[in-house]
């Protein structure tokens, strides 16, 4: 047992970290340590800079463009990316259905879809969700029917985060009415621009708009835009929510947003005082970086195990990523809350497009706290989370 | 970074978890208990054959060398079978005091005692009003010629009933809470001015408070700088939270099994209770707060090599937040979880609770040691 990171990680991470400094866009990494959302453009632009750099999809397979980095250098990028911090990459295109294709995908669609994915020329957007199926995703009922060398597509999709920037959508849909409910269903991706595809936002209680709903009206897509065999989608699906394990603790995230606390605790008064100075606060922060580094060295087991014995079997502690990442994350978005105390109330509601940025430096902090709530509602509630614990672990 | 055992150090697991598996279930146990001084002898005897009271030592003190992962395997599994014996007493704080502060000749009259299971030893540091603070020391020791002269009170010294030599922490000069001026002595037990009243602990351990009155003790008593000793007092009882956080894990571990197990087998309604959601959810909270207990008995083990004194003690103080979180919850849970019967003295649950509670209360509880992070400025 050797807990050090070895000399050649502790490069590794400054090479990756001045990379950062170098490269991410100023205003880009300014946004997000603010809370603020990106556009498109900021968005794209950056993910360009990382994949000319050839580190934009660095986890798959070399052969499609990934690095060969360790387990651990994994972690080391991530973790520094998400506490620079500079936007990750567009988990739907290169966690998810990249993964997919080059797993399940025939070498057409690979050469198709892959290269596009890296540079982001295609946006991707997930439709897995439905309103009437949530926890209980394999009761979904968007239904593609098979017409000569076509699939027709009718159903709603809901939750789509950042469809209206999509250019492409992977789909479960329902393919066999009579089979069992997990084994009719087959994963298609298609483009967002069919005839018959809408998009209609929803705004969440922070008032963005990140989800939509996604309509399909007879959307005629072609019988080649199925991935792998029919009916097997579920089979695909579940390997595409096993790929993120360890990214979900956020642990990267955590560490900013508390870096930010005290930045602004040392600024903000309390009683005539920084409100750091005060123990209560202190105690509560203190508190919370103990649980994040807690969870900081659960996801290092995590991923020395599986650097060590490969991703087959999931270590039993990689449950606890997403209960206690999440967890911290909201916790860390209360104690902005609690720092900036009154003035979390003031509305921007130009926020987002910097018009009104000299309104200040709080704006974006209620309308976050209030967005982070959905880190244990979605990716498998944090109640799924725990079924999933019982049943797979303690054998319940 | 590796998170895995060695080779050594995997042996080293399988032959204390195989001696204890032979030698220490919980009716085994129950006799031990009874015997003199509240621990088995033959068990400690056994424990010595196997090398583990040497563990620690350098081989030139006739020790074998091991370090903090080595100390951590001993004690999950200590925790695990609910060990009575002093080993945090007589090897972790003891030794931890003779290897960092014991001249050669201490080290020769002391180690292979120790090593050979024939002597043990007790720390006596808590006073009236300490509380956690270490610096916090009314207990005088005075030089007399040659000698230094004991007079003070310590209470709940662990294993002081039946140690052969006392490990005291007393102040040389200075006022109650300076944090020089302090002392660490070697005073053998049965030194004249020495009186311990005994009594059993709420976990089924034996602790003492003793009495010293005007005790002389030679100059080859002394451990370290008599007058500017609170660092290795610090860095010795910081090694003793690493090792009560990884004891802590073993209890949790076995806490969290045997509630399982006992959900799995207990029916009610025509059903095995553990099929309720709400046990399931409670069973798997107590699950998370074992695993990022472990987490952090993992990070304390690495700091016990910190060389930087600040940094180990605030890494320590961070892991003892975290195990005592997570041991008030599992400990807490896990009787719930066996209903009535975790109430029992006759069901073995209520004894891994027990102990799992004097641990929170040793050494700085939760809100003391996140006080000192806060305090520190966090973790970074």
């Amino acid at each position: 047992m050797d807990l050090a990171f070895t000399k050649e990680e502790q490069a590794f991470r400054e090479e990756v970290r001045s990379f950062f400094r170098d490269n991410v866009p100023p205003d880009t990494r300014r946004k997000l340590v603010e809370g603020r959302h990106l556009s498109k453009d900021e968005m794209v632009t950056w993910w360009r800079i990382l994949n000319k750099k050839g580190w934009g999809v660095s986890h798959w397979p070399k052969q499609y463009g990934g690095t060969g980095w360790t387990s651990v250098q994994h972690y080391i990028f991530n973790e520094e990316l998400q506490s620079y911090p500079a936007p990750q990459p567009l988990a739907f295109g290169v966690s998810m259905v990249g993964p997919v294709i080059y797993t399940f995908g025939n070498e057409e669609q690979k050469k198709q879809y892959l290269p596009r994915i890296a540079n982001v020329d295609d946006w991707w957007c997930q439709g897995f969700s439905e309103p009437g199926s949530g926890s209980d995703l394999a009761s979904l009922k968007t239904k593609a029917e098979r017409k000569g060398d076509k699939w027709i597509i009718n159903g709603q999709k809901t939750w789509t985060t950042l469809a209206q920037h999509a250019d492409m959508i992977f789909c479960l849909c329902r393919t066999d009415n009579n089979a069992k409910k997990q084994m009719g269903i087959s994963f298609i991706v298609f483009s967002m621009k069919s005839k018959g595809v809408t998009v209609r936002p929803i705004q969440t209680i922070d008032g963005g708009v990140e989800v939509n709903e996604v309509f399909f009206d007879d959307v005629e897509v072609p019988y080649e835009n199925l991935i792998g065999e029919e009916n097997k989608g579920w089979d695909y699906a579940k390997f595409l929510l096993g790929n993120e394990r360890t990214g979900i603790a956020r642990v990267g995230v955590s560490k900013e947003r508390i870096r930010r606390i005290k930045d602004l605790a040392s600024k903000v008064e309390s009683g005539g005082k920084p409100i750091i100075q005060d123990a209560a606060f202190r105690e509560k922060l203190a508190a919370c970086e103990i649980e994040l580094k807690a969870l900081e060295l659960t996801q290092l087991r995590v991923v020395a195990d599986e650097g060590k014995h490969g991703k087959g079997k999931p270590n039993p502690a990689s449950s606890v990523l997403k209960i206690k990442g999440s967890e911290i994350q909201q916790t860390t978005t209360e104690l902005l809350m609690e720092v900036i105390g009154p003035f979390a109330a003031p509305y921007d509601v130009h926020g987002d497009d910097g018009s009104n940025e000299a309104m200040d430096w709080t704006a974006q902090i209620a309308p976050s706290y209030f967005n982070n709530r959905k880190v244990s509602i979605y990716g498998g509630s944090n109640e799924i989370q725990r079924n999933i614990i019982a049943k797979a672990v303690l054998g319940l | 970074m590796d998170f895995d055992l060695n080779e050594e150090q995997r042996l080293l697991k399988e032959s204390i978890d195989g001696l204890l598996t032979d030698s220490y279930d919980f009716e085994q146990r129950k006799k031990y208990m009874k015997e003199k001084g509240g621990w088995s002898k033959t068990v400690w005897l056994k424990l010595a054959e196997q090398g583990l009271l040497g563990l620690p030592f350098a081989e030139a003190d006739g020790g074998f060398g091991g370090g903090g992962v080595e100390t951590m395997i001993v004690m999950e599994a200590l925790g695990k079978a609910l060990v009575l014996e002093p080993y945090l007493a007589t090897v972790v704080i003891g030794g931890g005091f003779l290897r960092h502060a014991g001249t050669d000749a201490q080290k020769a009259a002391h180690v292979p005692g120790i090593v050979d299971g024939s002597k043990t030893l007790a720390f006596a540091q808590l006073e009236k009003n300490s509380r956690y603070d270490l610096f916090d020391v009314t207990t005088t020791a005075k030089k007399k010629g040659d000698s230094w002269v004991i007079d003070g009170e310590k209470f709940v010294v662990l294993n002081g009933e039946n140690a052969d030599t006392l490990v005291v922490t007393a102040r040389t000069k200075g006022d109650r809470r300076d944090k020089t001026g302090i002392g660490v002595f070697l005073v053998p037990a049965n030194a004249k001015g020495v009186a311990k009243k005994s009594y059993p602990t709420q976990d089924g351990l034996h602790a003492a408070d003793i009495t010293f009155t005007g005790v002389e003790i030679g100059p080859d008593a002394v451990l370290g700088n008599p007058e500017d000793s609170l660092a290795l007092i610090e860095r010795v009882v910081d090694e003793a939270r690493i090792a009560l956080c990884a004891e802590a894990v073993g209890l949790m571990d076995e806490s969290l099994k045997t509630t399982v197990e006992y959900i799995k087998t207990r029916k009610q309604f025509g059903v095995a209770i553990g099929s309720f959601q709400s046990l399931q959810h409670r069973a798997s909270d107590m699950f998370v707060a074992a695993e990022q207990a472990r987490s952090m008995s993992m990070f304390a083990t690495m700091a016990g090599d910190f060389e930087n004194a600040q940094e180990r003690s605030n890494a320590v103080a961070a892991a003892k937040v975290q195990i005592g979180k997570s041991l008030k919850f599992v400990g807490q849970q896990a009787i719930q979880l066996h209903g009535g019967i975790g109430m029992t003295m006759e069901a073995k649950i209520g004894h891994y609770f027990k102990r799992l509670t004097m641990i929170e209360n040793s050494f700085g509880d939760t809100d003391y040691h996140q006080r000192r992070v806060a305090d520190a400025g966090g973790l970074n």
